[in-house]
């Protein structure tokens, strides 16, 4: 195997997109000068964005688990009683 | 009287907690003291992982901060963080459980001089890692001698404040190690969510509601803006998001996750974090944010009119009156006030508590540097090896008192703003060793002159911007002075809220100087590349990222 079919095979790219996007979705620069509309009458508009990526971010990361989860043939994988599952892809 | 009492009860119960946990481990070689034997259950691993991330910083400086800026401050500190910091605990965390459960390590310059078959460099690390995390040590025990003087009424002096507060951390990591420590933050936080969630609905009636308050805040120019962003410009908002790679990269972090039971404990960490983010930070900075309205709260009236004051003849004053109009207007205690204000006493006083637990975070940095030195000095260059492991164990229990009473004997004598300054820029150092970590664990090709260099960048890097910080006075706020331009251009600038570079914080290009020198560091290196045996524990199949 090349090294660059290797690295194609190795690394979840679909994880780091969706990484990389979560990530730039926090910086919103859509909401910053304004605090309307207010979520539920007191939360500005840019704080209830935040608080809600927050939130998303536990999904997102629910979502990740299974790719950037450590592969089988990793070192002390058998210690954590993953030997017999399937490698993470 | 009633807070003093109430919060002496609860520092007697973490005491207690300690003792208990003491009983209940089997404590005869490192890895039972240090690590709890790497046996921590799903939940206290989660709990007290999130409690040792939730400092003083993170609840009186998020209210403190959001009382100043505004809203801004959820962006800037917790939702970053709670994106980056669980990624870097799946990513980076679960790989070093499983090299720590394999090859029994216990501290991460112990991985590393593994991995780069490196020695002293390890030490060097060790060096830096340890010095960026003594001046959270020294302002833990600052705040504890101030708070328990605050809810005390004064009763307590700062001094025996500071010593109680202590001898009680001393005393639980001492006696229960690891163990103790992880019972204490899992305590801490179920006490902050469950009080916290209390106060923010009693605080939220004594206001008038909540809606009442913004509605007040948005009609009047001088604090509408603090319910938006626009004081804070998007490229400081995006350098901020790099701080959280600090995270895995703190010592007592990455031990911390040496500490589960099983791999799959990391689950529902890594899921459930972001919400205990949100649980602990949004009321903190929203409390912080409405304080503004509560004008009927003497204590954060006279606030309010010192930043007045500041704001309007700020600059005619002398720079002594100017320090103390910048004290009385600063919002670190503004949860405690508004607590003053509208808690019954029996609900402020177990808040203090709950503060309290916030401020006692240094446990787990006391007991980290305990466990770095005896394993990264005290073994590594043979004293376990002469003197038996009962013996390492006590060492670091000795460690534990000596660390505790010099943090206390510098935190009597020395002015807080020092330590504000280390504490402030250790988070950029941690986060530009971040690296360091990354790339012994997925980069085969890294080599230890990459990390020698990533290390001597982070801490020369350090150094320099608290030297800026300390020679160069912040300027009134809005105005930024220029230390270094090129061509015309900007280079490094002091603003009030710190130093930038290129408009951006330090911690952007420390964080990529250092990733870079990583990898320059190790294509110029090629030729000390790790042997093949050790380096077939990390990459068993032969090939790395």
């Amino acid at each position: 195997m090349s090294r660059a079919e290797h690295l194609v095979r190795r690394v979840p790219v679909g994880s780091i997109v969706v990484g990389g996007l979560v990530y730039l979705l926090h910086q919103d620069f859509w909401f910053w000068r304004s605090a309307q509309p207010l979520v539920f009458g007191l939360l500005p508009i840019g704080l209830f964005y935040h608080a809600a990526y927050t939130v998303a971010s536990s999904l997102v990361l629910w979502a990740l688990l299974r790719s950037l989860w450590p592969r089988v043939d990793e070192p002390g994988a058998d210690a954590a009683g993953f030997a017999d599952r399937p490698p993470a892809r | 009287m009633i807070p003093t009492v109430v919060v002496f009860s609860y520092l007697a119960v973490v005491l207690a907690i300690g003792l208990v946990a003491r009983r209940s481990g089997h404590q005869r070689n490192a890895e039972d003291y240090f690590l709890a034997g790497r046996s921590l259950g799903p939940a206290v691993f989660l709990l007290s992982l999130f409690g040792t991330n939730m400092t003083a910083f993170s609840i009186l400086g998020a209210s403190g901060h959001a009382f100043a800026n505004g809203i801004v401050t959820y962006g800037l500190m917790a939702s970053s963080s709670a994106f980056v910091i669980p990624l870097t605990i799946l990513v980076i965390g679960t790989r070093l459980w499983l090299l720590g459960k394999r090859h029994g390590f216990i501290t991460p310059v112990q991985m590393f001089r593994d991995r780069w078959e490196c020695g002293h460099i390890g030490t060097c690390i060790f060096a830096v890692q340890a010095v960026l995390l003594v001046p959270y040590i020294v302002i833990a025990v600052m705040g504890g001698g101030t708070t328990l003087s605050a809810v005390s009424g004064g009763l307590v002096p700062f001094w025996l404040g500071g010593a109680v507060v202590s001898l009680v951390v001393m005393g639980y990591v001492f006696f229960g190690g690891m163990r103790g420590t992880a019972w204490v933050n899992t305590f801490q936080t179920v006490l902050f969510l469950t009080f916290g969630a209390i106060a923010v609905s009693v605080i939220s009636a004594g206001m008038g509601g909540f809606t009442h308050a913004v509605q007040t805040l948005l009609q009047s120019p001088s604090t509408a803006p603090l319910l938006t962003r626009e004081r804070i410009s998007p490229l400081y908002f995006f350098s901020y998001s790099f701080i959280p790679l600090s995270s895995i990269a703190f010592p007592h972090i990455a031990i911390f996750c040496f500490t589960a039971r099983r791999l799959e404990h990391f689950k529902r960490t890594v899921v459930l974090y972001p919400i205990c983010m949100l649980a602990v930070w949004l009321p903190s900075v929203y409390l912080g944010v409405v304080a503004n309205a509560a004008k009927d709260v003497p204590a954060i009236s006279a606030k309010l009119e010192a930043r007045m004051t500041l704001a309007s003849i700020g600059n005619t004053l002398p720079a002594d009156d100017l320090d103390r109009l910048r004290a009385r207007a600063g919002g670190d205690d503004v949860i405690v006030r508004l607590l003053e204000g509208y808690a019954p006493i029996w609900l402020a006083s177990l808040l203090g508590a709950s503060v309290m637990a916030a401020v006692m975070a240094s446990d787990s940095q006391i007991l980290a540097l305990s466990t770095m030195f005896t394993e990264d000095v005290f073994a590594f260059y043979g004293g376990a090896r002469r003197f038996g492991a009962s013996v390492q164990v006590q060492t670091g229990r000795i460690f534990v008192v000596l660390l505790t009473v010099v943090a206390y004997v510098i935190a009597l004598g020395a002015p807080q703003s020092i330590f504000d300054v280390a504490t402030q820029y250790a988070f950029a150092g941690y986060s530009a060793l971040a690296p360091l970590l990354a790339a012994a664990v997925f980069w085969k090709g890294s080599t230890k002159w990459g990390a020698l260099a990533t290390t001597v960048w982070t801490a020369a890097a350090v150094l320099a911007v608290a030297l800026i910080q300390s020679a160069v006075p912040p300027p009134p706020p809005g105005v930024a002075v220029s230390i270094l331009s090129l061509g015309g251009v900007d280079v490094i600038s002091r603003a009030a809220s710190g130093t930038t570079v290129l408009g951006v914080l330090p911690v952007v290009p420390m964080t990529m100087g250092s990733a870079f020198l990583m990898v320059a560091g190790a294509l110029l290196t090629s030729n000390s590349l790790t042997g093949a045996a050790p380096l077939a524990k990390y990459f068993p199949g032969g090939q790395s990222l």
